[in-house]
């Protein structure tokens, strides 16, 4: 018999919708302090030279949050990004390629941003 | 969505549709929905210039030179501060959506309040953001 319970835990159709809604929500959450964090940091530097701005980023507390908010924002941005692709484009073909297309773009973008500041950091 | 504007092959008319944009009343419920996702898709390629940034910093100084001036130009300036508008509305009025995934806040009183709010705040932290830039 299919409970809503057992629905929502993606043993129905839908199967991973559920997961999609949480994790949208849960990186939304991470990236609040993220934000605030990420804004101050740059909204504070007086000096932009690239020595300073280096030396920011190289420091280990700074490089954890900035690869944590490139995490947390590329994941979410990817499943905002979806869910506007889903609704806007009705051809099946095209939806299916441009979410595929943007994932794999928004993906290696993510990564090359990580690996900058592991680079920088290390 | 709209198959209003193919003519069909037989060169018969398209089927009219009713119109909806063009005559249901804006209210600040619709507008910050839609601006919600606009500012989430505008905030998604915005995150290349973060990123352009911190591939800059990660080659070298000579390309890290070249992203600062363009910063420093005046419409890098001006893309960089409405960036900032745009993150600041999406993410207090995101705020606004969690607090309605919890499931307050849904009496339209309130969801007039907490949107004039978003919108203000919104004001208040770009202020802040950009005078502490300009004059710290």
């Amino acid at each position: 018999m299919a409970t809503p319970l057992k629905n929502a835990k993606g043993l129905g159709s839908a199967k991973h919708g559920l997961g999609h809604w949480i994790t949208q929500r849960v990186t939304a959450l991470a990236l609040l302090p993220l934000t605030i964090w990420f804004v101050s940091i740059v909204a504070i530097m007086k000096d932009s030279s690239y020595e300073n701005a280096y030396n920011m980023v190289s420091n280990p507390f700074n490089a954890t949050f900035l690869i944590l908010i490139i995490i947390s924002m590329f994941w979410h941005l990817q499943l905002g990004l979806q869910v506007v692709i889903e609704d806007y484009i009705s051809n099946k073909t095209k939806r299916m390629s441009l979410i595929i297309i943007m994932k794999f773009i928004m993906t290696a973008v993510g990564l090359l941003s990580a690996l900058s500041v592991i680079r920088i950091a290390l | 969505m709209s198959d209003a504007h193919k003519i069909s092959k037989d060169g018969s008319k398209p089927r009219p549709l009713s119109p909806h944009l063009q005559i249901y009343k804006w209210q600040l419920t619709s507008i910050m929905s839609i601006g919600h996702r606009a500012s989430g898709v505008a905030l998604s390629f915005g995150s290349l210039l973060i990123v352009m940034w911190l591939v800059a910093l990660a080659t070298g100084p000579e390309y890290f030179s070249l992203v600062h001036n363009l910063i420093s130009h005046w419409f890098g300036q001006f893309v960089l501060f409405g960036f900032s508008v745009v993150l600041f509305y999406h993410m207090l009025n995101g705020v606004r959506h969690l607090s309605w995934d919890l499931g307050y806040g849904f009496d339209l009183s309130t969801v007039y309040k907490t949107g004039y709010s978003v919108i203000i705040m919104a004001v208040i932290l770009t202020t802040i953001t950009w005078l502490t830039v300009w004059f710290y």
